[in-house]
Formats: C-alpha cells, structure tokens, sequence
C-alpha cells in the first residue's frame, strides 16, 4: 500500500511518518502531485498556524490537489482545520471539504486554558474509521481552535463546550487528536483508516 | 472532559537510563527504550527523557535513541537536556521527539524560546524551570541542575517565557526534589494562575495523597521518577486512586 503524507509548511511531521512504521508502512512524504494523487492513501498532517499553511498550500497548488483526491484521505489536527470553510485563525478561508467554521477557544466562556493540552475522549462515534473503538475512549488533543459541531460530525468531544472531534465528508475524514501519539486508541483508528 | 496528566520522567546518560531501577520483568532496566514501553503500557499519559550529560559530541546518540524511542512507544514524549538551538531541536523532531524543554540556555537566551516556538510552534516548546524558596518567601530560578543561583523570581520568568512562546511550564521544586514530602503547592499553584499554559508539578511526589493534592486545583499534570522506577507506586494503582478521588485521568 501506498501512503503519501503532504509535506507542506505546517509543524512536526516526523512523528506521523513514524507512527505509521509502527505499523509496517513506509510513507512517502512529498509535495509532488502525481505522487500524492498516485498514492493509495493520503495523510495531510500539520501543526501551526492556518493563514500561512494556506498560504503555502495554494502557492504550491496542493490545494487543488486536496479537492481533487478520490482516494481515502485523513486529515489531521490542523489539516482537519483547513478542511474546514473558514477559521478564526488569522480570518482564513479554507478548503471547503468540511462545511464546519472553526473558531478559537474563548477563555473567559470554557473558564478553562488554551491551548488544550492532553487526553480527552471522544464520544459519538461514527463511520468505519471508529469501527473497534469504545465510546469515550482518550486521544490525544493539542489545539487552540475547534471545528463546530454539524451534519459531518462523527466524534464529538467536550472542552468547556462541544466541538467536532472528527468530521467525515465522502473520501475526506479529519481529526482533531493525534492519532499517531493517542496510544492504541489512535493506532486502531489509523488501522482503520488504512482498512478504509 | 480533559483528564490531568501522569508522566513518569527517565534521566539518561550515554544512552541509558540511570537511577536505580526495580523492575524485576524488564530484561534490560538500564534501557530507556524497555523502560518507556513499560510505562506506555501502564498508563502513563507522557513521558519526559533528560538527557543529564548532554554534550555536543553525544547528542547524535542522543537523537538515535530518540528515534528508537518514537518507534517502540504511541504516546507524546518530551526530550530536554543541553538544548540551546534550533539545530538542537531540529535534530531531535526529526528524530520522531514531539516535544523539546529547555532550562539553562533559555534562561541565559530568552530568545531561544522566541525562535524555537517560531520554527517548530509552541506546542512542542517545554520550558523547565528549577525553583528554590529563599528565606524572603519567594521562588527564585536555578540554573544547571539546581546548582547555580540566580536573582530571577520565578513567577516572572514563567510569564516571560509563556509570552515568548513557551507551551508548557515544568516546574521542579528544588526543596522538594527527592524529598517525597510533596509537591511545592504554593508555587505550582501561583504560577498555574498566572499563565495560560499547563504547568506539570515536578519534585516531590511520594504518595498518591501528593498527586491528588497537587492535581486538585494547580497542576494540569505531575511528573515523578524514581517512585515509578522503583515501583513505589504503579502507575495504574495511582490512577484507580486518583479516579476515586473524582481527578479525571485517562
């Protein structure tokens, strides 16, 4: 199986690629189109910051890349922000996969910290990217923003208030957690989404 | 609901991990990379590796085992010791680190938190500080281990941080390191309240009553070492504890 990660301008990468040797795949970690759009399956990683990812991924035109995969594509933390219309982060629109906005953590509504930091669990759970994994099982969460809640929430999880923990539009599915550091939890899902 | 977090810390030297250890059904107890699948599976939320003998010449080593580390274990780890550059840390995430913490040369460069969260994000950016009462009442920083004083109050040198782009504060009470009478409550506390960041309580953590005193209100997670290496306490006996004591953990 083929597994292209994007490399783009957004964070740390490396733990992705690792996570996914973990478990018998080699990916291929490239900005190149025919090889992304080759691959069996896409990982669209990122941490960082939204305007200047999009930025990035329009200079490059992986943007049209993105919306043009047919093949199952997983979204992750911030790569699941950019699938999203619009965020709050430095007023960005984004791909317009997902039609939630996301918008940041008021602290002074949740009277908690920001960013979230940590374990968290994730309930609601729907499609088949989820299949094996118990109701309120803990993944690992660092985000300043959320994605609402809507019609393409297949996870839900509670941080002051309710927000899309994953989100799933035909192909595209995105999380908020980091699979690939959410212990079994997380290697059940990437499992799954490699099964997908 | 975010659960507080438990992160036993392993200090290493040349590649191993140093403190005793009592681990009767670890085939190696010296290997960091045994001992952090170990703890992995127990429960624990995250790990921290110190590298105490860092060393130019040694990081290489260093990053080797980190990316042994990154392939054996699925949960966040934070690798700290020595760092004073971008290279450094550029170094150890390519390496498959999640997070970096720096103590000493940030101190000496606040810039270097600026620049590290600027390159990789503030998320992966720990700042360590180790703190010491002085008879006036207040913390103040120390440098290089807890050996070298400075006049800095420590308060202040965690908001600096945090507004230069620190993600997270450890805090290490010197008084209480090794001590097992508790984590430092007051200080732990005044800084949690004060920034935006989680702060992990560090130093002093003996019994479970500890944990459960300094999760209660201040911390947003408590790191310990030698309790969980010599199996004074385990981590899935801690959690139970805490679990019946209503602190939210995984």
């Amino acid at each position: 199986m083929k597994v292209a990660i994007i490399k783009y301008n957004a964070g740390n990468v490396k733990s992705v690629e690792i996570a996914l040797e973990r478990l018998g795949i080699s990916p291929v970690l490239t900005d190149d189109p025919a090889e992304i759009l080759s691959s069996d399956k896409i990982i669209f990683p990122g941490v960082g910051e939204a305007s200047s990812a999009m930025e990035y991924l329009k200079n490059r035109k992986l943007d049209t890349v993105i919306l043009n995969a047919t093949q199952p594509f997983l979204g992750i933390c911030l790569g699941m922000q950019l699938m999203c219309l619009h965020s709050a982060e430095n007023d960005t629109v984004c791909l317009g996969i997902f039609q939630q906005n996301v918008m940041q953590f008021d602290v002074n509504k949740i009277h908690l910290k920001s960013p979230q930091i940590g374990w968290n669990n994730i309930y609601n759970l729907k499609t088949s990217l989820f299949k094996g994994v118990a109701e309120n099982s803990y993944c690992y969460f660092v985000h300043g923003y959320f994605a609402t809640l809507g019609e393409q929430t297949i996870a839900t999880s509670n941080y002051g208030l309710e927000y899309s923990s994953a989100l799933n539009h035909k192909n595209y599915f995105g999380v908020q957690f980091h699979p690939e550091k959410s212990a079994d939890t997380g290697s059940k899902i990437i499992q799954n989404f490699l099964e997908s | 609901m975010l659960t507080k977090r438990i992160i036993p810390c392993l200090d290493i030297k040349d590649g191993r991990t140093v403190k005793g250890t009592n681990f009767v059904n670890l085939r190696d107890a010296g290997d960091p990379v045994e001992l952090a699948s170990l703890y992995a599976t127990e429960g624990a939320d995250e790990l921290v590796f110190l590298d105490i003998t860092a060393t130019n010449e040694k990081r290489k080593t260093l990053a080797s085992l980190v990316n042994r580390i990154a392939h054996k274990i699925n949960i966040p780890f934070t690798v700290g010791g020595g760092i004073s550059s971008v290279d450094d840390v550029r170094l150890l995430l390519d390496a498959g680190a999640d997070k970096i913490s720096v103590n000493t040369a940030a101190f000496k460069r606040p810039e270097l938190i600026n620049e590290l969260a600027g390159s990789f994000g503030s998320q992966c950016v720990v700042l360590a500080i180790d703190a010491k009462k002085h008879d006036d009442g207040e913390w103040y920083v120390y440098l290089n281990g807890g050996r070298v004083a400075t006049d800095k109050k420590c308060i202040d040198w965690a908001v600096e941080g945090v507004s230069r782009g620190a993600g997270e504060i450890l805090l290490t009470s010197m008084d209480h390191d090794g001590s097992k009478n508790g984590f430092a409550i007051d200080i732990t506390s005044q800084i949690s309240s004060l920034v935006s960041v989680p702060v992990i309580a560090s130093g002093g953590g003996g019994t479970p009553e500890h944990f459960f005193e300094v999760l209660q209100h201040h911390a947003d997670a408590a790191l310990a070492a030698s309790i969980f290496h010599f199996k004074e306490i385990s981590i899935p006996d801690l959690k139970d504890f805490l679990r019946k004591k209503q602190i939210p953990v995984r």
